[in-house]
């Protein structure tokens, strides 16, 4: 090799070196706790297929923001008609799905007609029961005729299961996602990872990124190393609260302990003896002490709820003071209830640990007021079948994780076996109405209702540990729905 | 040796059958409806009524097991009721991390158990055979979990050498991959090579009691040559019977260790299947376990047969 070659190779590997280290970073390996069954949001519950999928990979007419608010989707703007009724949706130009195909008019009907059809397998069918009918009017513009007026339409648009597919590709989706969104579905290494690359086509502003790995770690020993090692660099929400200070005390990373939609509640059987006598609910409720709980199951992390409501929702009503912690309280009311001997019960536990943990913490608070419940460990499946379905629980503790889920509350025959009208015609007009401040009354009311009829032990909002490289930003802080939106994500440097 | 063989495929044979029976019969006791568990709590019973449909939920009993049972002879599977691919693939991709994260793991045990057994049955009795003996009761003692969180802790987050778990794919090429196995193989081959030293030591030294042994000797065979050329073949039998246990273990045993190391193998897939109520995930890839057992344990069979001709005569 002559003088000249090796100079210039030198010049060419400095350029090569400092450009690469000028330029930013544009991938991301991001942590998830549970690997998605499928990645079709529209035929599942599971919160792990929007973790990866929403946002990133499709879209809906409308998308849940950062705060939770509705923001525009696929639909550009839209009208309401006076009467509520008729919702006219302009879509946006130049929108194509991940195989090339244009978004036009005919994808929405189709989207909508199937997720609210005979043969749904909707995981949340009952967002698109006031759908009356849906039809292209252009290429650009889809009515959606509803049956009755429904407050929260535009919302219930926004979730993963509502995303618009295409009838081509709807069906391959769970193995092969293709949407609109600003990433394409590259690889999925079952077990291990999914590999979304960017999508030159998009119709919106370019992501920062350019790929993005979800890798699945369900161990929380495991999720720890892996952000430590550096093969992840962001963790949404860590598996392993008891690993926070390690990360806190740590310059390379940012914790943020954000909110979920996560309300953890312990369930009472309101239809049976005797947990039908709200003096015996109440009673429970100042026999709880939330902070104990979350101190001792939590690494005291989460919030405490004296409702069935986000905390951090602009309609939240502080009411965890109505039962302050009061073990005398609690001892005088059950007295007054006509148990002033005590009452044995059972406590079902499902697997997480908010349950298993909180759960001893629980038993031992009520066992000090004289209330004796028998812990049974469930798996999942006993759970929905024992407690869920035949209702054969006297109390259970789970987190509600849903978005805006109060009106469960008013479900005939659900599992809290709860009936009470007041409440019914609040959330009955709540649907109906699409003003927000009127609607933020009701969400008000509604809390108060729960809360005076002392309906389950409300105990905590799950936390949302995000812990991530410093230099990352865009991670989202809370988690108003459920999903890991990495569309606004960049590197610092 | 013909009439053995055939008589010991018949038993085979019906262990699967009887394997299958029993993997089923448990599985439909298990609580809890599979659909309702995919659509979640705030699905309406429509939604769970039309998935149970779609997934043949709500034929009889002795319909499902036959159907399962003929499809899997004619190597058919079935589709997993949560990934909605054929089961085969599910298990083709994670055959592809286990079994060479098994084979390293029982490579690795060897490599060092064999040795050290040999080696301490040479010096049986002396200061090293009790000090190496001590060491093989601690390798058995300690949780491979937590000494695959050392290991982690050293060679991942301290000295960034591997990467602290994960599985990047055979197709990123055979060094990346390997480097993801390591650890993982060394904390499992730890315990196995701790057991597996000590089944070498005893067996080899049960054989030097041997008459045979004491003839060699008296022969005027050196003593390395009676250890190499006479004991160690016959000592070989256990081992390679306590092997075989190890390896079958490896296979399907190693669920820990791969949540310790997230990697994608057998032992997370029917662990999720389970948690997901995947029925037909589960009891396909449990029966392909019982397979997988029966046929090393029927080659352990053959290897007896062949190295013992009184198994062969007796059998007649």
């Amino acid at each position: 090799m002559n003088t000249n070659k090796l100079l210039i190779t030198a010049f060419a590997t400095t350029i090569l070196a400092t450009s690469s280290a000028l330029a930013a970073r544009t991938d991301i390996d991001i942590g998830v706790v549970l690997e998605p069954p499928h990645l079709d949001p529209t035929a599942g519950a599971a919160a792990a297929i929007d973790e990866i999928v929403y946002a990133n990979v499709f879209e809906g007419l409308t998308r849940i923001g950062p705060d939770g608010s509705v923001q525009a989707g696929l639909a550009e703007s839209w009208t309401i008609s006076a009467d509520g009724l008729t919702y006219t949706f302009n879509l946006r130009d130049g929108a194509i799905f991940h195989d090339g195909s244009a978004l036009d008019a005919g994808d929405v009907v189709f989207s909508l007609d199937r997720a609210r059809g005979e043969e749904s397998t909707n995981a949340q069918k009952g967002l698109f029961d006031a759908i009356e009918s849906v039809e292209a009017v252009n290429d650009d513009t889809v009515v959606v005729t509803l049956s009755r007026a429904q407050g929260s339409f535009l919302y219930n648009m926004g979730w993963g299961d509502a995303i618009i597919v295409a009838p081509e590709s709807a069906e391959g989706n769970k193995e092969n996602p293709i949407g609109t969104g600003p990433f394409r579905f590259t690889n999925w290494t079952k077990g291990s990872s999914v590999q979304l690359d960017v999508f030159d086509g998009y119709w919106g502003n370019k992501p920062a990124l350019e790929t993005v790995t979800f890798r699945f770690i369900p161990d929380a020993a495991a999720a720890t190393s892996a952000l430590l090692a550096g093969d992840v660099q962001a963790f949404p929400n860590l598996p392993a609260p008891e690993s926070i200070p390690i990360f806190d005390a740590d310059p390379r990373f940012t914790v943020v302990i954000g909110s979920t939609e996560g309300e953890t509640i312990l369930s009472t059987n309101n239809g049976k003896p005797p947990f039908d006598n709200v003096l015996v609910r109440r009673a429970m409720a100042h026999a709880i002490d939330r902070q104990a709980i979350i101190d001792g199951a939590m690494f005291g992390l989460g919030t405490p709820i004296g409702s069935h409501f986000a905390p951090h929702h602009p309609a939240y009503v502080e009411l965890v003071e109505i039962y302050p912690y009061d073990p005398e309280k609690a001892k005088s009311l059950l007295a007054e209830a006509g148990f002033a001997e005590g009452i044995t019960g059972t406590l079902k536990l499902p697997p997480p640990s908010y349950a298993r943990r909180g759960g001893e913490i629980i038993a031992s608070q009520l066992r000090e007021v004289g209330i004796d419940m028998e812990i049974i460990p469930v798996e999942w499946g006993q759970w929905l079948d024992q407690v869920f379905k035949a209702k054969d629980y006297d109390l259970t503790i789970v987190s509600h994780t849903e978005p805006n889920d109060i009106g469960i509350y008013a479900r005939d025959d659900y599992y809290f076996d709860y009936a009470n009208p007041v409440f019914n015609d609040v959330i009955a007009e709540l649907d109906r109405s699409a003003d927000e401040d009127r609607r933020y009354e009701l969400f008000r009311a509604a809390q108060e209702i729960l809360t005076e009829d002392a309906v389950n032990g409300f105990l905590f909002q799950l936390a949302k540990n995000g812990v991530w490289d410093t230099k990352l930003q865009g991670m989202w802080e809370n988690s108003p729905i459920q999903a890991n939106d990495v569309t606004g994500v960049s590197w610092t440097e | 040796m013909f009439a053995y063989v055939v008589r010991r495929l018949a038993t085979v044979l019906t262990t699967m059958l009887a394997a299958s029976l029993i993997v089923f019969a448990v599985l439909q006791i298990v609580p809890g409806d599979p659909a309702r568990l995919m659509l979640g709590i705030n699905a309406t019973q429509d939604a769970v009524d039309n998935l149970r449909e779609q997934l043949n939920l709500d034929d009889p009993l002795h319909v499902r097991y036959l159907t399962w049972l003929v499809d899997m002879v004619r190597g058919d599977f079935g589709n997993s009721y949560t990934y909605s691919v054929p089961v085969r693939e599910l298990v083709a991709e994670r055959i592809i991390v286990s079994v060479p994260l098994a084979l390293l793991a029982l490579t690795l045990s060897t490599i060092v158990a064999i040795p050290v057994g040999i080696f301490t049955a040479s010096r049986h009795g002396t200061a090293t055979d009790t000090a190496t003996m001590a060491a093989t009761q601690f390798g058995i003692a300690i949780p491979n979990f937590w000494f695959a969180l050392l290991l982690v802790y050293v060679f991942a987050i301290t000295l960034r050498w591997v990467p602290a778990g994960g599985f990047p794919g055979w197709h990123e090429g055979l060094w990346p991959a390997l480097q993801s196995l390591l650890l993982p193989a060394i904390a499992l081959a730890l315990p196995q090579a701790a057991i597996l030293s000590r089944i070498t030591r005893s067996a080899l030294l049960e054989t030097l009691h041997e008459d045979y042994i004491r003839t060699a000797r008296a022969k005027g065979l050196p003593a390395r040559r009676v250890l190499w050329h006479h004991a160690l073949r016959n000592a070989m039998i256990p081992v390679l019977t306590i092997m075989g246990l190890q390896f079958a273990f490896l296979l399907a045993g190693t669920i820990i260790i791969e949540n310790v190391f997230y990697l994608p193998g057998l032992g997370r897939l029917v662990f999720q299947a389970i948690q997901q109520l995947d029925l037909i995930v589960v009891q396909s890839v449990v029966t392909l376990l019982v397979a997988a057992v029966i046929a090393v344990n029927f080659l352990v069979d053959l290897a007896y047969a062949w190295a013992d001709p009184r198994l062969r005569s007796r059998t007649r």
